[in-house]
C-alpha cells in the first residue's frame, strides 16, 4: 500500500466509484430495455406466446433478477438526480460526497420497499 | 492552504453543438425517466399481485387507458433515446479502433430507431379483441371482455 498514488480528488473515492456504478448499472437496464420492448411488442402479434413469455419473468429465478434490475434502477436513478445536482446547483460539488451517501441511503430505502413486496409475490407461486 | 481551482475557461463557440443538446437532454429525459419508470415500476410490480397479475389481459386492460398509452409510448422514447446515448458514450470512451468505433455508434442508433418504430407500432396498432384466441386470453383471468371488445 505504501507505494499506492496518494489520493486525489477524484481517484478511488466517492467520485469514481459512483461514476463506475453509474455505467454498470446503465449498461444493464439498457440490455434489459431491449429484451423488455421486444417482449412486450409480443401483445400484437402473438398474445398466448407473450404470455408464455411473461410466464418466464414469474419464475424465480428471474424473479431474482428482477428484484436487481430494480436496485440498478433505483441507484441509477437517485445518482442520476445527484449529478444534476452537481452540475446544476451552486453547492453541489461542495455536497457530492454527502449527496452519494443520500442516494444510497435512499436507495436502500426503497429498495427495502420494494424487495419484500416483491419476493414475496415471486416465491409464493412457485 | 486550500487548493484553488480556477473557473473553467472554455471559449464560446458559434454554431450548433449537438453534443451540449445530447448533454442536456441525458438529464432533462433523466428526470422524467425517474417519475415514469417508478410510476411503471409501482404500478406493475408494487399493486395488488405484482408480476403475477401480467399477463395479456393485464396490459390490454391497461392500454385501454389513453393515460397509459401516453405513459408508455414517452417512456418507451425517452429511455431508448437515454440508453442508447449512455451506451454511445461508453463506446466512445472504450472503442479505441475508430472504426470499430464508428461502426457500434452506427449500430446503436440502428437498434434504437428499430426498437422505438416496433414499440410505436405495437401500441398503436394493438387490439385486445384480434380473434377467438386472444379474446379467450382475455376472459382467463375475469376481465372484462365486454367492456374492451365491444360487440360489432
Amino acid at each position: 500500500m505504501a507505494n499506492r498514488p496518494a489520493g486525489t480528488l477524484y481517484r478511488g473515492k466517492v467520485g469514481m466509484w459512483s461514476w463506475v456504478l453509474h455505467r454498470i448499472t446503465g449498461v444493464a437496464i439498457f440490455f434489459f430495455l431491449l429484451v423488455h420492448v421486444l417482449d412486450t411488442a409480443l401483445v400484437r402479434i402473438d398474445p398466448a406466446g407473450y404470455d408464455a413469455v411473461i410466464a418466464t419473468y414469474k419464475t424465480w429465478y428471474i424473479g431474482l433478477g428482477e428484484t436487481g434490475l430494480v436496485a440498478a434502477i433505483l441507484f441509477h436513478s437517485l445518482n442520476g438526480i445527484r449529478i444534476i445536482l452537481i452540475d446544476f446547483w451552486r453547492k453541489g460539488a461542495k455536497f457530492q460526497n454527502v449527496m452519494f451517501w443520500v442516494v444510497i441511503g435512499l436507495a436502500v430505502l426503497l429498495f427495502l420497499g420494494f424487495a419484500p413486496r416483491h419476493l414475496i409475490n415471486v416465491f409464493s407461486h412457485i | 492552504m486550500s487548493v484553488v481551482i480556477e473557473t473553467p475557461r472554455s471559449r464560446k463557440r458559434p454554431g450548433f453543438n449537438l453534443e451540449k443538446y445530447g448533454w442536456m437532454y441525458m438529464r432533462l429525459s433523466g428526470v422524467l425517466l425517474v417519475i415514469l419508470i417508478f410510476g411503471h415500476l409501482f404500478a406493475n410490480l408494487m399493486v395488488g399481485e405484482g408480476i403475477h397479475a401480467i399477463n395479456f389481459a393485464f396490459v390490454a386492460g391497461k392500454w385501454a387507458s389513453p393515460f397509459w398509452q401516453v405513459w408508455d409510448v414517452t417512456m418507451l422514447v425517452l429511455a431508448l433515446i437515454h440508453g442508447t446515448n449512455g451506451m454511445r458514450t461508453l463506446v466512445n470512451d472504450y472503442a479505441e479502433v475508430e472504426w470499430i468505433r464508428r461502426t457500434l455508434v452506427w449500430l446503436l442508433w440502428i437498434v434504437c430507431a428499430t426498437l422505438i418504430v416496433i414499440g410505436i407500432l405495437a401500441l398503436t396498432t394493438f387490439t385486445p379483441c384480434g380473434d377467438a384466441s386472444s379474446i379467450s386470453l382475455l376472459g382467463k383471468d375475469g376481465a372484462n371482455v365486454a367492456a374492451l371488445c365491444p360487440v360489432k
